[in-house]
């Protein structure tokens, strides 16, 4: 089995956001690039079944579209494991330009299992899965929270409204993973760090994809009001504040 | 270009290109700073109040685990089973874990006062068998030093090896005390006097050998997580080959550990302060006093900055003289010089500078934990927050690795009689300053740019540490490690000049990489770093002189402090708003 991960280079978490150029471009200054949280838990699980040999993975690839600077992630998914990768040298624009670059870049690679986060933690689109599935015409499953492979056969849980639903898929396919496809993110080790520098990062020169979206502008999130605590002898505020300041009474 | 040897940047200027800033660190080194940090955030912050209950299996797992992934093996040569990093990424993945509370102690302890007498000092055997295994924590390992009866005056120590008349074995009896890992670690590198000996040497011990009796846990004030005991050796039989280089060579081993352990307590610090200042404003972004948050005061602002600064200026010193090692190193080892004496003799050569970071860096801490405790109010001194803990795990950083007493005496005593066996030219520097002691003036000249005129003040700080120098030396001659006020003055300017002067070739360094928009919040820091340091220097002068000068000489040498204290004034009201706003926007420290 040949698994490849599709890795989204995201904002650190703590990241505070800011816009430049008329709030319609992200401000990239001291920003620190991580892996996709979603995209590092697929990651995780890939790891995990390379190392149960019932399994029979034989190799781990990550791919990401991004320019130089988004190596750095790359790295670190190397140094958490996996044995290659490869970088389409292009701006990730929207979902469909990341989806066609992937598309294109692998097409003749015979990937048996392709993971997708189920979506970045930055644009939250949750496009590129479904996607590149379609683009290159192999089935996708969505929310997968449980991919497991013995003697060959592959079975994928799926968490539906109040319950589990367990699927097989001949191979090749797209899975969009969501939480619970593996516990925790691995923690790089030293001796993965070092072996990281010998892995080799393939970059591909980009196809000429057209661009469907463009950002018109962003909008930060309404900060959000201060908390009043009344005393719970007070209805009379409360119902005024009800009334006269929130107007939902 | 040569490095400056230790304690020579005090009569030579340093090119700012061949100082390490933390801001050049690259892709491989800030990949281990993120293991470092993300093994803290899985595996010893969700413990903390579970190690801290003495629960040493609990320490013991957590050790072992850094072990898995490889960090106790940053500083060993892969030869022994580590990763052979150099001495600037040993100091970052120390600064890292240094955010880790207790567990930052155990794991120091066993990187380094444990592990590294034997990888630096051991034969090639004894590296062979225990490195190995305490380079990936198949082992845990402690350094047993200090007696009732030498604690700073280690060579006072009673513990005695009696050879066997066999010949095969030293029969060790004694007691240590204050043996961090005691309780757990499986090697311990003990200091005993052989027979009649007047001085030491250093034996590896194994905790299982017949008659070690460890006490249970002291109850301390902090780090309460680390395993700290007192360790009884009753006719224990300890292998010849067992004994660490030569007979009598314990002391020496004793002392460049001990260098290198100040060292690394400088970076160990900085993540500790670090973390705190973090805490600090975290919680000044979210607590409201009188309807706005407390971070919008100024005095919260005052305490947020004045944390930023001097955690800055200390990080500047400690990786300046990271890279002045790791040169040295790489020069030994190019000389041919085995690769752990090659360590030991680069970082113990530094040992001016080790003091000076080992006392500044710890002052920092316990400022930026005691502001903390205040920034939170009621709320520091409750044991539910993480600060009330930093405040009580801070304060024993001033006490071991050799006092801060002790330390501060070091910085000058050693500058001088490192002058005197001729590694730099000290005295004769001072001596002309003197001999023109009327004609001293602040050296201001037209149009000098921003880093020049900061640079100027710096050599000034130089000057006047040399004038007094010289000045002391005349009046008390030998007799001057007697009069340890005026020693600490001397130190103190010592300590202030080094710091401040990394700090100006930090700042320039950034605006060379970064350009001049990045850097004009640095030179804030600067400018009330300076400010600040020419007071204590000032102040540390004038303590000095009206202590020892004539009052012929010490009118003179007033004026010299005059000329070569005064800075240009600054806003510093201003200045650290601007500091503590970006941290107050930030809501970590980012700096």
């Amino acid at each position: 089995m040949k698994i490849l991960i599709c890795l989204s280079n995201v904002p650190d978490t703590t990241t505070k956001v800011k816009f430049v150029d008329n709030n319609t471009q992200l401000d990239k200054t001291g920003i620190q690039w991580i892996i996709n949280p979603w995209d590092e838990l697929a990651l995780t699980r890939a790891l995990e079944l390379k190392e149960d040999a019932d399994a029979s993975v034989e190799s781990i690839t990550v791919i990401t579209v991004g320019g130089k600077d988004s190596e750095t992630t790359i790295r670190k998914a190397l140094a958490i494991g996996a044995d290659d990768a490869l970088r389409v040298d292009a701006d990730p624009g929207d979902a469909y330009v990341v989806a066609s670059q992937i598309a294109e870049a692998i097409k003749d690679k015979g990937y048996d299992i392709i993971l997708c986060g189920i979506e970045s933690s930055d644009y939250n689109s949750s496009l590129v899965g479904g996607m590149l599935s379609e683009l290159l015409n192999i089935p996708s499953i969505s929310a997968v929270s449980g991919l497991h492979i013995s003697n060959n056969e592959v079975t994928l849980d799926r968490d539906i409204d109040g319950g589990k639903e367990v699927v097989s898929a001949p191979t090749p396919f797209v899975a969009v993973v969501q939480k619970g496809i593996a516990a925790e993110p691995r923690i790089a080790s030293m001796r993965g760090i070092m072996m990281a520098k010998k892995k080799p990062i393939d970059v591909i020169a980009p196809q000429s994809v057209e661009v469907l979206t463009e950002f018109a502008g962003y909008e930060l999130p309404q900060s959000k009001a201060a908390c009043k605590i009344i005393d719970p002898e007070n209805v009379k505020e409360l119902v005024d504040l009800l009334r006269n300041e929130a107007k939902v009474i | 270009m040569e490095n400056l040897k230790s304690g020579e940047f005090l009569v030579k200027e340093t090119d700012r290109n061949s100082v390490f800033i933390p801001e050049e660190c690259d892709e491989e080194q800030l990949m281990i700073r993120q293991t470092c940090q993300d093994f803290l955030e899985t595996e010893v912050y969700p413990n903390l109040d579970a190690v801290d209950k003495q629960d040493r299996e609990l320490m013991k797992k957590m050790l072992k685990k850094s072990g898995d992934l490889g960090l106790m093996g940053i500083s060993i040569p892969e030869e022994y089973g580590g990763f052979g990093q150099s001495f600037v990424t040993q100091m970052l993945a120390a600064e890292t874990i240094g955010a880790g509370y207790s567990f930052s102690v155990a794991f120091m302890a066993h990187c380094g006062i444990g592990t590294l007498p034997i990888m630096y000092y051991g034969n090639e055997e004894q590296r062979q068998k225990y490195v190995t295994k305490l380079a990936t924590g198949e082992i845990l390992g402690a350094y047993c030093l200090t007696e009732p009866g030498a604690g700073s005056d280690a060579n006072a120590g009673i513990t005695n090896a009696k050879l066997s008349e066999d010949g095969k074995h030293y029969i060790l009896n004694g007691q240590k005390m204050w043996i961090t890992n005691a309780g757990f670690a499986d090697v311990q590198t003990v200091f005993a006097k052989i027979g009649n000996d007047r001085v030491l040497s250093a034996f590896i011990v194994e905790s299982n050998y017949p008659g070690i009796v460890v006490n249970p846990d002291e109850h301390k004030m902090g780090i309460k997580g680390s395993s700290t005991a007192q360790i009884f050796y009753n006719d224990v039989k300890v292998p010849v080959e067992n004994l660490i280089g030569r007979q009598g060579g314990g002391f020496r081993i004793a002392l460049s550990i001990l260098h290198m352990g100040r060292i690394k307590l400088g970076a160990n610090v900085l993540g500790a302060a670090k973390k705190t200042i973090t805490d600090s404003v975290k919680y000044a972004n979210e607590r409201k006093q009188f309807g706005v948050l407390i971070s919008t005061f100024g005095t919260i602002k005052y305490k947020l900055a004045e944390q930023v600064i001097r955690t800055f200026a200390a990080e500047s010193a400690n990786y300046r003289v990271s890279k002045d090692i790791d040169d040295l190193m790489a020069r030994y080892n190019e000389e041919g010089c085995d690769h752990g004496i090659a360590s030991i003799d680069a970082i113990s050569h530094y040992a001016v500078e080790a003091a000076i970071l080992k006392v500044y860096s710890s002052e920092v801490l316990d400022y930026v934990v005691d502001e903390a405790v205040q920034i939170h109010g009621g709320m520091g001194y409750s044991a539910e927050m993480d600060v009330e803990r930093a405040y009580r795990d801070s304060r024993i950083n001033r006490i071991f690795e050799g006092t801060n007493e002790i330390n501060t005496l070091l910085v000058v005593d050693t500058a001088m009689k490192r002058a005197m066996k001729g590694d730099f030219d000290l005295f004769g520097e001072a001596e002309k300053l003197y001999a023109s002691l009327d004609k001293i003036s602040d050296g201001k000249t037209a149009n000098e740019d921003y880093y020049e005129e900061k640079l100027r003040y710096t050599k000034n700080f130089k000057h006047l540490t040399l004038l007094l120098i010289y000045s002391a030396v005349k009046t008390f001659e030998k007799k001057l490690v007697y009069e340890q006020e005026i020693m600490n003055n001397l130190s103190v300017m010592i300590m202030e000049t080094y710091v401040t002067e990394s700090s100006v070739l930090r700042v320039q360094k950034i605006e060379d990489l970064k350009g001049k928009e990045s850097a004009s919040l640095y030179k804030n820091i600067l400018d009330v770093l300076i400010f600040d340091s020419a007071a204590k220097i000032r102040k540390s002068s004038l303590d000095a002189i009206y202590s020892f000068a004539s009052a012929d000489e010490a009118a003179k040498l007033a004026k010299a402090i005059e000329n070569l204290t005064t800075v240009a004034g600054v806003n510093v009201k201003e200045a650290r708003r601007s500091i503590a706003d970006k941290l107050i926007d930030d809501n970590v420290y980012k700096f």
